[in-house]
């Protein structure tokens, strides 16, 4: 039996707005393995970021609980890595500096993780770029920066809150391959990290996932879970297969409603 | 093209502008035959900008030394005064109304009182100077402080990094052009309160040539103080300037 790395038990969320309380997540009951890649897909405001920000206690549950790696979670744990949507990296601060950030923020002696952060950068194809700005690198290569960011302090966790959302269709295409081997795909489960990864791309969370959570929104709740069996190492090949085509048409369907076989309905809650 | 062939490219037409406004102003003042008391010629201003009649270092100094306190002053105190209120929404709510009513005092107004509290001398044209100029720095740096990406935030809250490190390394550097761009006002309007001071009384300084050359219609000499004052904003704004090239070369750019 793995290891289990992050337990969410009927985890609920309601929170006060001017118009009263709103209900962000109900009766979210998920477990993830060691080394397992999870996608959470669904509408906009199905809850999806909300519930990967209460995993990470930067934001409080009003039901339920969280174990992450045998930590129960009340408030934030330094035990996950963040990736948002936007890079978010420090503008005044080099490529390098911007990767040791979390040493420092975390008060640990950024001077020992200078090598790792180069190792961590020469991974994702930047070596050569430590003493560069933000600024002068593309919105590829600074969201390649903000994820060795989150991988510098080695965290059992990686928590993605759609990663590649702002990026044009084919970077995203290869960040996809590239986080995948970033990931270690090719060299079994062992040692990998876990991934929650929230995204609104149905083919993204297919391609890259083991298994795909399907999200419905007000309250955010899980409407299907689905094992994704393609075999690793995925490739540019595997976006053309019929299991693809058939697992993408399941949550597609799952998302929108539509009895097999009848017309399409617009995703357009999707984007 | 090369970067010194740009560079000249770019301030060529305002080199060219000002070199024919003053030729048309020499020009005019010798056709017209315009008396000197009214608007003396560039030559006749250059003159009285180094004549040996008047100890012109002296009032610079001396003007330079309130610009240049009121500057530091308005600074240091603004500054602070933002990092207190992005700090504390306590210390915002309690202190914004003070300091927008304070805001809206005419200054000019309150010179008088600076003298008669604070004597003859160069301190309270400085305070009148830091007191014209300090408010956009207070503003700016509390906006600065605070307009910072929500995942920014999350991203120290997950490592549970403590307010003042967040501060230090997150916070404050992302203000650095707010603030630049807050003291780039502050260095006129530094120069705007010494000269005030300077009018309201003083025995030193360009505003006091200033005052003095309209009582015995030393047009000349006026015009070269004027000159003078402006020489010394620049310095101060040009130095505001290459400060924020080397402290937020990332921002340069984005303003203007």
């Amino acid at each position: 039996m793995p290891r289990i790395i992050i337990q969410l038990d009927r985890v609920g969320m309601i929170y006060q707005t001017g118009s009263g309380p709103v209900e962000a997540l109900n009766d979210i009951t998920l477990d993830v393995a060691e080394g397992e890649f999870v996608s959470l897909v669904g509408p906009s405001g199905c809850g999806k970021s909300t519930l990967l920000r209460v995993a990470a206690g930067l934001r409080p549950m009003t039901s339920g609980s969280i174990i992450v790696d045998g930590t129960p979670v009340t408030r934030p744990i330094p035990k996950v890595g963040m990736v948002f949507q936007a890079a978010v990296l420090l503008k005044w601060r080099s490529i390098l500096d911007n990767v040791l950030l979390p040493a420092e923020l975390a008060g640990l002696n950024a001077g020992a993780y200078c090598d790792r952060a180069r190792d961590l950068l020469k991974l994702v194809g930047l070596a050569g770029f430590e003493n560069k700005r933000p600024g002068e690198l593309s919105g590829g290569m600074q969201q390649r920066v903000a994820l060795c960011r989150a991988l510098l302090l080695d965290p059992p966790l990686l928590l993605m809150d759609e990663p590649f959302g702002a990026l044009d269709a084919m970077t995203r295409d290869d960040m996809n391959l590239e986080l995948l081997r970033v990931w270690g795909e090719a060299t079994g489960s062992a040692g990998r990290k876990t991934i929650l990864f929230v995204t609104h791309s149905i083919p993204e969370a297919v391609f890259l996932s083991d298994r795909v959570v399907v999200m419905s929104p007000r309250p955010g709740r899980i409407a299907d879970v689905v094992d994704i069996n393609l075999p690793r190492p995925r490739s540019v090949e595997t976006r053309a297969t019929a299991e693809f085509g058939q697992h993408s048409l399941r949550i597609y369907d799952t998302l929108t409603g539509r009895k097999a076989g009848a017309a399409g309905v617009p995703l357009q809650a999707l984007s | 093209m090369s970067n010194a062939a740009r560079k000249l490219a770019e301030i060529l037409p305002a080199f060219v502008l000002f070199a024919l406004l003053l030729v048309l102003w020499q020009l005019a003042v010798s056709v017209f035959g315009i008396r000197e008391y009214l608007l003396p010629s560039p030559t006749t201003v250059v003159n009285a900008m180094f004549s040996g009649h008047i100890n012109w270092w002296g009032h610079i100094w001396a003007t330079g030394l309130a610009i240049f306190g009121a500057f530091l002053i308005a600074a240091v105190a603004g500054i602070a005064l933002g990092v207190v209120i992005a700090w504390s929404p306590m210390a915002s709510r309690a202190l914004m109304p003070f300091l927008v009513f304070v805001n809206t005092l005419p200054k000019v107004a309150v010179a008088p009182l600076f003298l008669l509290w604070l004597g003859y001398g160069i301190l309270p044209n400085m305070l009148i100077g830091a007191l014209i100029g300090f408010f956009p720095v207070v503003i700016n740096t509390a906006v600065g402080l605070m307009q910072i990406d929500d995942d920014m935030l999350d991203l120290g809250r997950v490592f549970n990094a403590p307010k003042w490190k967040v501060f230090a390394k997150i916070r404050i550097p992302n203000a650095y052009p707010y603030i630049l761009s807050a003291l780039k006002v502050t260095a006129t309007a530094a120069v705007v309160g010494a000269i005030v001071g300077e009018f309201v009384a003083s025995q030193r300084g360009l505003g006091y040539v200033i005052i003095t050359s309209q009582s015995s219609m030393n047009t000349p000499l006026a015009f070269g103080a004027l000159v003078w004052i402006s020489v010394l904003g620049l310095v101060l704004y040009g130095a505001v300037a290459a400060l924020s090239r080397v402290l937020a070369p990332w921002a340069e750019g984005q303003e203007r």
